[in-house]
């Protein structure tokens, strides 16, 4: 499978220009400066979101950012219903997003982009490489495996955090190795509580013992440490094409008119997230302007 | 763990380029150890006279920084080596190491190692190559790290704030 061929729904024209209001359901601190927030009950239908695509999100009277989709909820029936976003504080609109409160509303537009295309993997192992808040976005493609366990061989998710105070979904984790999930995580900095792993996840991958013939990897993150990552499996024989990263640009209109997420012959808003790093690889080493 | 010390460095990836013949010699050197959790292995600063394959647990490389306690650097997992500095003068170690969990190893005898390598140069280039894509690829994931690439830009403001106010 090659980013070209990633799966990329149609969206109606009013889901691409003008935002849903959606009412903010509930609202967690997954770390100091990261919530989830779940959206719900959008006032007009909305298509269903799928894993690894996003939206853009507006916070009113401050400005709209590009957020990919963590949570998916009840999609039943074509329509998302149910959405969950973990956002990062780093700016004026993701602040104002992250402190909305349960009953405020928040801007959807979309579902944008391609998606991480998880059925495909469907006879294969499942390789999770997140770093960082690039979990958020991996988030649905565990979910998704879980749902449908019997279709996958093993799944493995590989988490690297700045600290231990960084990672996200603490309790989810737990879960998700109880399900079967093989969580292994490392952190960049320990502090004096944390008896686990210390180093770049890319130190993970190995003691994992994936089979490289028969997996199917989905890495997000920071761009290097997707670039590094990706090399990495592709270098323990994974083919370029069943590794899929998720990359990010500066987004703007969501629907591949403006130009401004441009990355070579790719409007990432369009033709990604989601891309093979087949086709990745040479991009992601571009200089930028 | 079962089996002779020659056969579990075979079966252990780390000396995968050795002949045959060259890991009959290494495992003369080497012998088969147990760790029990928490248990340290060497302290910074002290004579580095020994190596070790880790077959299965983990390992802790860390160092004590005055304030901060025994912070820790790296980890290590099963399927590598723990211990380089005994390859070069001054033969001694620059950080500390504990098992984190019960860990099986083989630990060579360093200094029976290096005059193997004196003696028969094929055996020490082998062995060195070993090691070199072992060691690259801890200094560029140092190097990486270097770039807190998931710090928040609000994380990398402070530290540079911190860094301008030293």
């Amino acid at each position: 499978m090659t980013g070209q061929g990633m799966a990329r729904p149609a969206f109606t024209e009013p889901a691409a220009a003008v935002p849903c209001f959606y009412r903010v359901a509930s609202r967690r601190e997954d770390t100091g400066d990261t919530v989830t927030v779940e959206l719900a009950e959008p006032a007009g239908p909305v298509p269903a979101f799928a894993p690894g695509q996003f939206a853009m999100l507006t916070a009113f009277g401050v400005g709209e950012v590009p957020i990919s989709v963590s949570g998916l909820g009840d999609n039943s029936g074509g329509r998302a219903c149910r959405l969950e976003h973990t956002l990062r504080a780093v700016g004026a609109v993701t602040r104002a997003l992250c402190a909305a409160q349960p009953g405020s509303l928040i801007g959807v537009r979309g579902p944008f982009g391609t998606s991480w295309d998880v059925a495909s993997a469907a006879g294969r192992d499942i390789v999770i490489v997140a770093g960082g808040i690039g979990l958020a976005p991996l988030r649905p493609v565990v979910l998704a495996a879980l749902a449908d366990r019997s279709r996958y061989g093993r799944i493995m998710l590989l988490a690297g955090a700045r600290t231990p105070g960084d990672l996200l979904y603490t309790d989810e984790l737990e879960r998700w190795r109880h399900d079967g999930v093989e969580v292994a995580v490392t952190v960049d900095q320990a502090d004096t509580g944390w008896s686990g792993e210390v180093g770049l996840v890319t130190a993970l991958i190995k003691p994992a013992g994936l089979a490289p013939g028969n997996s199917v990897a989905f890495v997000c993150g920071p761009d290097v440490m997707m670039r590094v990552t990706a090399n990495a499996l592709a270098a323990l024989g994974i083919p370029p094409g069943r590794i899929r990263v998720s990359l990010e640009r500066n987004m703007r209109c969501g629907a591949g008119w403006c130009g401004h997420c441009q990355l070579g012959p790719l409007l990432v808003c369009r033709d990604g997230p989601v891309v093979g790093y087949d086709r990745a690889a040479e991009l992601m080493r571009v200089r930028e302007l | 763990m079962t089996g002779t010390v020659a056969a579990r460095i075979s079966a252990h990836p780390f000396f995968a380029g050795l002949t045959d013949t060259q890991r009959s010699s290494l495992a003369e050197d080497g012998r088969a150890v147990m760790f029990t959790a928490g248990q340290r292995l060497f302290d910074e600063g002290g004579s580095a006279d020994k190596f070790w394959l880790i077959e299965h647990g983990g390992i802790a490389l860390d160092m004590q920084v005055p304030g901060r306690g025994g912070q820790i650097l790296e980890t290590l997992a099963a399927g590598t080596v723990l211990g380089w500095s005994w390859l070069h003068p001054p033969y001694r170690w620059h950080f500390g190491a504990m098992a984190r969990v019960a860990t099986t190893a083989i630990e060579f005898d360093a200094h029976s190692v290096r005059r193997r390598c004196d003696a028969d140069p094929a055996f020490g280039y082998a062995a060195l190559r070993s090691f070199t894509p072992v060691i690259t690829e801890r200094l560029q994931a140092t190097r990486l790290r270097l770039l807190d690439l998931y710090a928040a830009p609000s994380q990398l403001r402070q530290r540079e704030i911190q860094q301008a106010d030293i």
